[in-house]
C-alpha cells in the first residue's frame, strides 16, 4: 500500500501543461460541420437577395397567396391529424390494457415505412373511378358515369391531408409513447388515488407532462409536410414547395424560386424554434438506481376494448395494410414489365446510398452533440440549431443550394489546376454521388441530432466528470461511456435516417450522376406519367426495405418493456 | 520523504506538507461572480470540508479543483505544481484527482467490478485484478462484484463510487455532497465509515456539503462558505464554540442571541445576568453586544436564577430540545437529558453556564 | 466508408476522363435529356450498333438548365434533348449552346422547325389536338382552339396544368395570333369551362373523358398511339374522336421535340454524328414507328394510326416566335388563376 502511494505521489499530472487556451478540436470541428450544413441554405438566401426583376411582384400578386394558403391548410390539417392519431394510439397502447395491445404497440409503427407519395399513388389507384371501390359502388347502385354520383376526389387538399396524416403520425406516436412510458409512476398513482378517472388523468397529468415530446413529434411531421413534393405534385395541391419548383424550373427564375424558398424558411424557423423550446422543457436525467416499476394500467372491458382495438387498427389498416395490398396486386400484375436488371441496380443504389448517408449523419450528429455537451455555450448552441435547418429545407431547394457551390468549387479547382499544373480535374463533386450524399446528410442531420441529443441528455453530467477524473480524455469518454449508454438512440437515428433517405425524391432527382437512378426516382418517373402499375413494384420495394428498420425498432420496443428499469435498453 | 510507515497523524505537525493550495481564486458561474478571492490549504492526509448553503459557491470551488471550471484570478497548486491559473488549466484527466458525486454517477452498463476498474487503465491485468479485489474487500463489496448498479442499494452504490474513485490511488479525493441521497440513518453510518477509511489510508480529501453533520463527521478542518467566500476556516470544535462572526454562529449548531452590554474587558451584562469571559473583549465599555447562548449552555437548576416556561419541545431520543420563554420574555433553547420530561407550559428554573463566551458587537450585522 | 470511396472513385473517373483523349478511347456522347429514357434509348442503341459510339444519358424532368449553367466549361454534356420548344429556346438564351451548320440538315429539317442561328433543331413534331367523347359530342361540334372558350362547353373540358410547357406553347401561339389581350380573354374563357382543377398528364385527361367527368380534352397527338399500346388504357383512347383544330384557318398548333449542341461539348464530332443519325431516315423512321410522333423529315412513312388520321394543315408559325411569347403565357396562366 505504501509503495503504491509513494508510486502515485511521485507521478504528478500525466501530461504537460497546456499553455494558453487549448486548440479545442471539438468546438472547431462542430463549427465547421455546422457551417457545411448551412452552406446550401446560405446559397439559396444569397440567390434570393440577388434579385430577379419584377418576378417577386408578379408572384405576390398572383400565385404566392395561393401557395401560402395551401401550405398553411395542409400543415394545419396534417398537424391535427397526426396529433390526434399519434397521441391517442400512444396513450391507449401504454396506459390501457386490451387484447392485442402488445401487438399494436409495434404495428402502429408500420406506416413509417411508406413514403407519402407512394401512399398517394396507392390510394389514387384504389379509389379512382376505374378502381375497385368505385367499381363496386357502380355495380351495386347501377351508376354509369362520374356524373351519376358523388365520390370524394382523392387528388385534392383533403386527400393530401388524410394520406399524409396516415404516414406521418408514427413520429408523434413514437415520441408520445416514450413520454408516457417515462412518466412518474408516483404522480399517476396519486392522481388515481385522488379519484381522477382515466380521461382526467390523461388530460391533467399525462398529456401536459408529455407535451414537449408531442410538440417535437408534430413539428417533425410538419417539417416533412412542408418538404413533400411527390404527393402535392401528383394531387395538384399547389403548396409553396410545388410553387417553388414551378417558379424556378417552369418559369426559369432561380431567384424567384429562391425567394419563395426564403419565405418558407420563415415557417421552418418557426417550427424549429417550437421544437427546441419544447425539447428544453423535456430535460430529464436518467435515474441510474431506478428499479422496474410498472405503470398503473386501465383495464378496458367489452365495448371499450373493442373501441380501443378499432382506434389502433384503423391507422395500421389505412396507413399500411391497404396501400401494401393495392401495391402488391399491381406489382404482381405488372411484374414482367417491372422486374428488369435495371430495376435491381436501382435497388442496390438506393440501399448503398441510404446506408452510407445514415452512418455519416450519425457520426456528424455525435460529434456536434458531444461537442455541445463538452463546451456548452451559446455559439455551439446556435451552431447546432443551424445544422438542424437542413431538415426542413425542401429537397429541390437544397439541391440548388448544393449544386451551385459544388460546381463553382469544381470549376475553380479545375481552372486553378489547369493554370498551374496543366491538368484538368474535371468535375469532382457536382454530378457525383458525393453531391447526393451531402444532400442526404444535410437534410437528415436534424433527425440524427435530435435522437443523439435527447439520448445524451438522459445521461447525468456527473458521469462525464467521473470518467474524466478517472483519466479519460473527452473523446475516450464518448466512446467508452456515452456510446454504450446511448446505443438505443443511435440505432434509432440510423434507422430513421436510412428510411428517410430511401424515400427521398426531389434532391435525388436533381443531383444524381449519369445513369444513376434510385428506387424513388424510378417510381416517381412512372407514377407521374400515370403509369401506376409500373410504379408498383418499385414502390413496394421501398416499403419492404423501409420496413426492416421499422421491424428492428419494433422489436426494441417490444423488448424494452421488459427492461424499463434498465437505462441502456430503452430506445 | 520520511520512512513509509511514519505517516504524520496530526496534520498540524511540522512533517505535514500542503498537498493542495488554493491562492486567491475567483470564479464565475453563469456570467456572475460565484467565488471571490478564496484561499485555502490542505495538507497531506487531511480531510477538509467546505460547508455552506446552496448557491454559496462551494461546488464551483470543487469543480475548479477538479479542472472542470476555469479560475479568473489566483491559482490552484497541487504539490507545488500549478494546475489552474487564469488562461491555463491542466485538464481533469491529467490531474489524478478522484471524485465522488451525489448521484454516484456509476456507469450503469458496467458491473461493480468493471466500474471499480475503470480508472485503472495503466495497470497491467494482474495489477488491475489485485487492486479491484483489494477495493472490493475493503469496501465490503465482495459479494457484489458482478452485480450492476441498478441492483444495489443506495449505500452500496455509494461504496462502489468511493471504491472506483480510490482504486487508481489519486492524489486527492473530491466529494460533492456524497451522502445527500442516502437516508438519515445510513448517512450517519456511511459518514463514519468513510471517515475511517480515509483516515486509515491517509487519503487527502476535500468535501463539499450543506449538511453540518456530514461536515463534522469527516472534516479535520471545515470552511464555512457564504456568497463565494470562506468566512471561517477552523476545526469543527472551534467553529461550534468559537465562531468568528454572527453568520457562523447562527449557521453552526443551534442557539439564540442574547442582547447585552459590555461592562468591562471580561464581563458582559445581559437581562439574564452577568456573564464572564475568559478572552479579552477588546471593545469600548458599554458597547452594545450580543451573546451566543447554545442549548448546552442552559443548565437545568431548580435553584437557578432564571424562571422560564416551556413553549415547545422536540424529542430527540437521549435528549429533549426545549424552547423556553423566560419571565422577562427572552426565548432560549435548552437541551436537557430526556428523563426530566417537561411538558409544554411547565415552569422550569435554569441557569446559564457559558464556558466559551461568544460575543459580537451588535451593530455589526454584516458577516 | 462509402464517402471516401466515392470521392476516390470520382478522382479516378476524373483522371480517366482526362486521360481519355490521350489514349485510344471508347468514343462516347453524353446526353442530358428531358425526354424519358424509354423514348430515346432505342434510337441510341441503334446508333451505337451502327457506329460503335456509346451514348450515356441522364434524364431529368427539371433542373437541367441550372445544372448546365453551374457545370460551366466542365460540363460533360454534349447534347441536350428536349420535349418541347420551351427548353430549347431557354438554353439557347442562356448561352449554353453552340451553332451547327444548318446546311447539314437541309432537306431533313424544315426551316420553321429549327433555330434561325442553328442553335437548336427540331427532330419530331407533335400536334396539340382536341379529343371529344364519342358518346356526348357530335362530330363537328367543336372545330378550333377558340371554340374551347365558348360558354356552351362550360364544365365540360379537361386539360393538364396551364403552366405545363405543352399548354404554355399553345397559349403562346394564341398570343402570337390574337395578341396578349385576346389571348387572355380566351384563356380565361377556357379556364371557366374546366370541369375540374387541372391535374394529371394528357392521358389522364382522356381517362377523365372516358369516365364521364368531362367531354372534351386537349392532348398531344402521340398519346393516342401510346394509349392503344397499353391494354388498360385502350378503352380510354377508344372512347374519343380525334380532331385537328383550326383546319379551316391557320392550322393546328405544332410543337417540336429537339436537340441542341452544348457550348462546351467535349465530344463535338461524335455528337454531331448522333444528330445526323436522328435527323436521317432511320432515326426519323424510328420516331414515327416507336413513339408515334410526326417526323420532321418529309417523306418518312407514318405509322398506321397517323395514316388513318390523314394529312392535316399545320400552323406554319415559326417555333422561335412561339418561344418568344412563352414568358408572357406563363404569367397569363397565373393571372387568370388557371390552376386554381
Amino acid at each position: 500500500m505504501a509503495t503504491g502511494l509513494s508510486h502515485a505521489l511521485k507521478h504528478l499530472p500525466r501530461q504537460g501543461h497546456q499553455s494558453g487556451s487549448p486548440p479545442d478540436w471539438w468546438t472547431a470541428g462542430a463549427l465547421v460541420l455546422a457551417a457545411l450544413a448551412l452552406m446550401p441554405v446560405a446559397a439559396v438566401v444569397f440567390f434570393a437577395v440577388d434579385s430577379s426583376g419584377d418576378i417577386w411582384g408578379h408572384l405576390v400578386r398572383t400565385s404566392l397567396p395561393g401557395y401560402v394558403g395551401n401550405t398553411l391548410w395542409l400543415m394545419l390539417g396534417v398537424g391535427c391529424s397526426v396529433f390526434l392519431t399519434g397521441v391517442s394510439t400512444a396513450w391507449l397502447v401504454t396506459m390501457c390494457r386490451f387484447p392485442g395491445r402488445r401487438i399494436f404497440e409495434w404495428l402502429l409503427l408500420f406506416p413509417l415505412a411508406i413514403p407519402a407519395y407512394v401512399i398517394a399513388y396507392a390510394y389514387t389507384d384504389f379509389l379512382e373511378y376505374a378502381g375497385p371501390v368505385q367499381g363496386l359502388l357502380r355495380a351495386l347502385f347501377g351508376w354509369h358515369s362520374a356524373r351519376d354520383y358523388f365520390f370524394p376526389e382523392i387528388r385534392s387538399l383533403g386527400g393530401a391531408i388524410t394520406l399524409m396524416g396516415l404516414v406521418l403520425y408514427p413520429y408523434v406516436y413514437l415520441l408520445a409513447r416514450s413520454a408516457f412510458l417515462e412518466q412518474s409512476v408516483n404522480v399517476l398513482e396519486v392522481s388515481r388515488v385522488l379519484g381522477r378517472g382515466p380521461w382526467r388523468t390523461f388530460t391533467t397529468v399525462s398529456l401536459p407532462a408529455a407535451r414537449p415530446a408531442i410538440v417535437v413529434g408534430v413539428s417533425l411531421a410538419l417539417m416533412e409536410t412542408l418538404n413533400d413534393y411527390g404527393t402535392v405534385d401528383f394531387f395538384a395541391v399547389y403548396t409553396m414547395t410545388a410553387g417553388l419548383v414551378d417558379v424556378w424550373l417552369g418559369m426559369g427564375s432561380l431567384a424567384g424560386g429562391a425567394q419563395i424558398a426564403t419565405t418558407m424558411l420563415a415557417f421552418v424557423i418557426l417550427l424549429i424554434t417550437l421544437e427546441r423550446i419544447s425539447r428544453r422543457h423535456q430535460k430529464v436525467y436518467q435515474q441510474s438506481s431506478s428499479r422496474f416499476r410498472a405503470l398503473p394500467a386501465y383495464y378496458l372491458g367489452g365495448f371499450r376494448s373493442a373501441l380501443a382495438i378499432m382506434a389502433c387498427a384503423l391507422p395500421v389498416l389505412g396507413g399500411f395494410v391497404v396501400p401494401v395490398l393495392v401495391l402488391g396486386r399491381l406489382a404482381i400484375v405488372y411484374f414482367e414489365r417491372s422486374w428488369t436488371p435495371a430495376f435491381q441496380t436501382y435497388t442496390l443504389n438506393s440501399l448503398l446510398l441510404s446506408a452510407s448517408a445514415a452512418l455519416l449523419a450519425l457520426l456528424v450528429a455525435l460529434f456536434i452533440a458531444y461537442s455541445r455537451r463538452l463546451n456548452g455555450g451559446r455559439v455551439l448552441g446556435f451552431a447546432t440549431r443551424i445544422a438542424a435547418l437542413g431538415y426542413a429545407v425542401p429537397g429541390a431547394v437544397l439541391a440548388v443550394g448544393i449544386l451551385v457551390p459544388f460546381a463553382a468549387f469544381d470549376n475553380a479547382l479545375d481552372s486553378l489546376l489547369r493554370r498551374t499544373v496543366g491538368f484538368s480535374s474535371g468535375l469532382l463533386l457536382s454530378g457525383t454521388v458525393v453531391a447526393v450524399l451531402f444532400a442526404y446528410v444535410v437534410r437528415f442531420l436534424a433527425v440524427a441530432l435530435g435522437q443523439v441529443e435527447s439520448s445524451l441528455e438522459k445521461v447525468s453530467p456527473s458521469m462525464d466528470m467521473a470518467a474524466r477524473t478517472l483519466g479519460y480524455r473527452a473523446g475516450q469518454t464518448l466512446l467508452r461511456y456515452h456510446v454504450p449508454l446511448i446505443r438505443g438512440g443511435m440505432l434509432t437515428a440510423v434507422m430513421i435516417v436510412f428510411v428517410d433517405c430511401m424515400k427521398e425524391l426531389p434532391a435525388t432527382l436533381l443531383l444524381r450522376p449519369f445513369n444513376f437512378e434510385t428506387l424513388a426516382t424510378h417510381v416517381y418517373q412512372f407514377a407521374s406519367d400515370e403509369m401506376l402499375g409500373e410504379a408498383a413494384l418499385g414502390s413496394l420495394t421501398i416499403v419492404v426495405v423501409g420496413l426492416i428498420p421499422v421491424l428492428v425498432l419494433s422489436r426494441m420496443i417490444a423488448r424494452s418493456r421488459l427492461t424499463l428499469g434498465n437505462p441502456a435498453g430503452q430506445g | 520523504m520520511a520512512a513509509p510507515q511514519a505517516r504524520p497523524r496530526d496534520p498540524a505537525s511540522a512533517a505535514a506538507r500542503p498537498l493542495l493550495q488554493i491562492r486567491n481564486i475567483s470564479c464565475n458561474y453563469a456570467l456572475e461572480r460565484a467565488v471571490f478571492d478564496l484561499s485555502l490549504t490542505v495538507n497531506r492526509g487531511e480531510q477538509v470540508c467546505l460547508l455552506g448553503p446552496s448557491g454559496c459557491g462551494k461546488t464551483t470551488v470543487l469543480r475548479a479543483i477538479a479542472g472542470f471550471h476555469p479560475v479568473l484570478t489566483g491559482g490552484i497548486f497541487v504539490n507545488d505544481q500549478e494546475v489552474s491559473v487564469p488562461g491555463s488549466m491542466v485538464p481533469p484527466e491529467a490531474r489524478r484527482v478522484g471524485m465522488v458525486f451525489q448521484d454516484h454517477a456509476l456507469f450503469p452498463h458496467l458491473s461493480v467490478e468493471q466500474n471499480i476498474a475503470s480508472g485503472l487503465r495503466e495497470f497491467s491485468t494482474a495489477e488491475k485484478r489485485k487492486a479491484v479485489a483489494d477495493m472490493l474487500e475493503r469496501m465490503g463489496l465482495g459479494h457484489h462484484a458482478n452485480r450492476y448498479p441498478h441492483e444495489l442499494s443506495g449505500g452500496q452504490q455509494q461504496r462502489v463510487a468511493l471504491a472506483r474513485a480510490l482504486a487508481p490511488k489519486p492524489l486527492l479525493l473530491l466529494m460533492d455532497e456524497p451522502f445527500s441521497s442516502l437516508d438519515l440513518e445510513l448517512r450517519e453510518r456511511m459518514g463514519q465509515e468513510v471517515a475511517d477509511t480515509l483516515k486509515e489510508n491517509d487519503i487527502t480529501c476535500v468535501m463539499v456539503t450543506h449538511d453540518q453533520n456530514d461536515a463534522f463527521a469527516l472534516g479535520d478542518k471545515v470552511g464555512v462558505m457564504v456568497e463565494g467566500a470562506i468566512v471561517q476556516w477552523d476545526t469543527p470544535y472551534d467553529l461550534y464554540h468559537r465562531p468568528k462572526n454572527h453568520f457562523v454562529a447562527d449557521f453552526i449548531g443551534n442557539g439564540v442571541f442574547l442582547d447585552g452590554e459590555l461592562r468591562s474587558a471580561s464581563r458582559v451584562v445581559t437581562v439574564l445576568g452577568d456573564l464572564d469571559s475568559e478572552a479579552i473583549l477588546d471593545w469600548p465599555a458599554n458597547t452594545p453586544v450580543e451573546v451566543l447562548i447554545r442549548p448546552d449552555d442552559v443548565i437545568h437548576d431548580s435553584q437557578g436564577p432564571i424562571q422560564a416556561r416551556v413553549t415547545r419541545r422536540a424529542f430527540k431520543g437521549a435528549e429533549i430540545m426545549y424552547t423556553l420563554r423566560t419571565s422577562n420574555n427572552i426565548t432560549l433553547l435548552a437541551l436537557f437529558p430526556s428523563h426530566a420530561n417537561f411538558a409544554i407550559g411547565d415552569e422550569v428554573s435554569v441557569r446559564l453556564e457559558v464556558d466559551h463566551l461568544v460575543v459580537f458587537p451588535r451593530d455589526a450585522t454584516a458577516v | 466508408m462509402k464517402y471516401s470511396y466515392s470521392i476516390l472513385r470520382s478522382l479516378i473517373i476524373s483522371s480517366l476522363l482526362v486521360a481519355t483523349p490521350l489514349l485510344v478511347s471508347a468514343a462516347e456522347v453524353n446526353v442530358y435529356s428531358y425526354r424519358k429514357p424509354q423514348l430515346i434509348d432505342p434510337m441510341f442503341a441503334a446508333f451505337t450498333e451502327q457506329t460503335g459510339i456509346k451514348v450515356n444519358s441522364v434524364f431529368a424532368k427539371k433542373g437541367m438548365l441550372e445544372r448546365l449553367q453551374s457545370e460551366g466549361a466542365n460540363s460533360p454534356a454534349d447534347l441536350v434533348f428536349t420535349v418541347d420548344i420551351g427548353r430549347l429556346s431557354d438554353i439557347k438564351n442562356a448561352g449554353l449552346t453552340q451553332s451547327v451548320d444548318s446546311a447539314r440538315f437541309a432537306g431533313h429539317i424544315p426551316k420553321n422547325y429549327q433555330d434561325p442561328q442553328g442553335h437548336w433543331f427540331g427532330l419530331t413534331t407533335r400536334a396539340r389536338i382536341i379529343v371529344a367523347s364519342k358518346e356526348r359530342v357530335k362530330i363537328g361540334e367543336i372545330l378550333s382552339y377558340e371554340d374551347l372558350a365558348d360558354p356552351k362547353w362550360k364544365d365540360r373540358i379537361c386539360t393538364r396544368s396551364g403552366k405545363h410547357p405543352y399548354m404554355v406553347a399553345l397559349t403562346a401561339s394564341m398570343i402570337a395570333h390574337h395578341g396578349a389581350a385576346g389571348a387572355k380573354v380566351w384563356l380565361a374563357g377556357l379556364k371557366s369551362n374546366l370541369a375540374r382543377k387541372p391535374k394529371g398528364n394528357d392521358r389522364a385527361q382522356v381517362k377523365a373523358v372516358k369516365e364521364g367527368e368531362c367531354d372534351v380534352a386537349v392532348i398531344n397527338h402521340y398519346y393516342m398511339a401510346n394509349m392503344l399500346k397499353d391494354p388498360e388504357q385502350v378503352p380510354w383512347a377508344e372512347s374519343v374522336n380525334v380532331l385537328f383544330p383550326n383546319q379551316s384557318d391557320r392550322g393546328t398548333h405544332m410543337n417540336v421535340s429537339g436537340v441542341a449542341l452544348t457550348k462546351h461539348a467535349p465530344n463535338r464530332a461524335d455528337a454531331i454524328k448522333l444528330m445526323d443519325f436522328l435527323a436521317g431516315s432511320q432515326g426519323q423512321q424510328m420516331y414515327a414507328q416507336k413513339n408515334g410522333e410526326y417526323p420532321v423529315k418529309s417523306g418518312v412513312a407514318w405509322n398506321e394510326l397517323q395514316k388513318s388520321w390523314g394529312k392535316f394543315k399545320e400552323d406554319s408559325l415559326s417555333l422561335a416566335a412561339i418561344a418568344d411569347n412563352r414568358a408572357a403565357a406563363i404569367r397569363m396562366a397565373d393571372e387568370v388563376g388557371y390552376n386554381n
